[in-house]
């Protein structure tokens, strides 16, 4: 049985490209074994990452969906998985499952405003979405990236947000916990910015992806305005292990996060949202 | 050309404010700019004036003794600046800078709390709408205490 058949199989991978982001995360490129394919993927999926001889991790996949000969995660240190991976150098193998999983309704939603609502680590699984947007610009209407972080110091791809900011066709706006003096952008939490940014609530697709206390009081901002409930799409986090939906380590009432997720219409995830056991 | 009664009416605060309310708050108000980096509102210092924003950005701090100021908010065109005018003893609790070039309306308390005294329906109006500042402002003090990004 060859790696294409059986997904619980890694594939090897080379570390291509290493670089810090903040002072917990980073971003790592792999490329595949010569000879192997490239991984092509959607945004919003995972894929399950072998630190060898310490154990696997689910990583959002961070990168363009049009290149998929590169694949880029980037991984927040939290645990021994992801503490391996941090230790890894350039040329080092890593074992990679997937892609797995739901992605963002990105080509669904053609015509439509985009809102993006995303907090600290969240912003990794939307850049490929904001990728796929940029690539098809004209196919969208307004498009609203509004991202919080704690701190200034805190914030993901800060070159590349940068760049968006200054670009005519979007609207960026960044916001932090707490800052000092020298900082000249927003303070506050993110959900602030909601009320005064530019789209048409009636014809919006949201995407939201961060903690689930960042994703429920995002949601009560985007009602507010009069997004629907069944336009508004959450990135959910589970502890994945198979990342086929069999070992039900993910599970969230009835659905598996790895399988029928991470990405769910809000309507699908709402009520369980509520619960506080699950 | 722009009168004090335009901005008040343009300003969301006072939308759909009754008419002869807006002529009576026109008497208290009066434009300033403030320019980047300029210090307008001092702690500790009397609270006489409340802001619209027109233009501009400002940044609230406090001043921490070991890290200098911090900042802890910062507010745009369209919102509400200031509420130590309304209740004794009518001192600021921040610092606030100009972030960039502002235009704001003044309103001055005094003469504010005088009309309020004098027109308490006009008061009660008053109050509403910082009533309703307010809350939105220790709701989003609250989900800024649950350390939102860090899940």
């Amino acid at each position: 049985m060859n790696h294409a058949d059986n997904p619980l199989l890694p594939r090897e991978f080379r570390v291509s490209k290493i670089a810090r982001e903040t002072h917990d995360s980073f971003t790592m490129e792999l490329d595949p074994a010569k000879g192997a394919k490239a991984l092509h993927f959607a945004s919003g999926q995972f894929n399950m990452l072998y630190a060898f001889g310490v154990g696997e991790a689910p990583i959002s996949i961070s990168g363009n969906p049009g290149n998929p000969r590169t694949l880029t995660h980037t991984i927040r240190v939290v645990g021994p998985v992801t503490k391996a991976l941090h230790g890894l150098g350039i040329g080092d193998w890593v074992g990679v499952r997937g892609p797995f999983g739901t992605n963002w309704p990105v080509r669904e939603s053609m015509g439509k405003d985009i809102v993006i609502v995303t907090g600290g680590i969240g912003l990794a699984p939307l850049r490929p979405a904001m990728y796929e947007i940029m690539e098809n610009r004209g196919k969208f209407g307004n498009v609203v990236l509004l991202y919080g972080a704690r701190t200034p110091n805190d914030i993901l791809y800060e070159r590349e947000v940068k760049k968006w900011r200054s670009q005519f066709d979007l609207h960026v706006n960044v916001t932090v916990d707490r800052a000092a003096g020298k900082w000249k952008g927003n303070v506050g939490v993110v959900t602030t910015l909601i009320p005064n940014v530019h789209f048409d609530p009636y014809q919006a697709t949201a995407l939201i992806c961060g903690p689930e206390v960042m994703i429920r009081y995002t949601v009560i901002e985007l009602r507010k305005r009069g997004v629907a409930s069944e336009n508004i799409f959450v990135s959910m986090e589970r502890n994945m292990k198979c990342g086929i939906g069999h070992c039900g380590h993910c599970q969230l009432g009835p659905h598996f996060v790895c399988k029928d997720g991470p990405v769910f219409r809000y309507n699908q995830v709402k009520r369980l949202l509520d619960i506080r056991e699950v | 050309m722009q009168t004090m009664r335009t901005y008040l009416e343009e300003h969301p605060f006072f939308e759909g404010l009754r008419d002869e309310h807006l002529e009576l708050l026109s008497g208290c108000a009066k434009n300033i700019r403030v320019e980047s980096d300029e210090y307008f509102i001092r702690t500790g210092k009397e609270a006489n004036y409340f802001y619209l924003i027109r233009h501009g950005k400002a940044a609230l701090e406090l001043y921490h003794p070991n890290r200098g100021p911090i900042i802890v908010q910062t507010m745009h065109a369209g919102e509400v600046l200031g509420w130590s005018w309304l209740l004794p003893p009518f001192q600021w609790h921040f610092d606030v800078r100009a972030v960039e070039f502002m235009r704001l309306v003044a309103l001055d308390g005094e003469c504010l709390r005088t009309k309020c005294e004098e027109d308490h329906e006009l008061g009660y109006e008053i109050l509403k709408r910082f009533t309703h500042i307010i809350t939105a402002r220790l709701h989003a003090t609250r989900i800024q205490l649950l350390d939102l990004y860090n899940g």
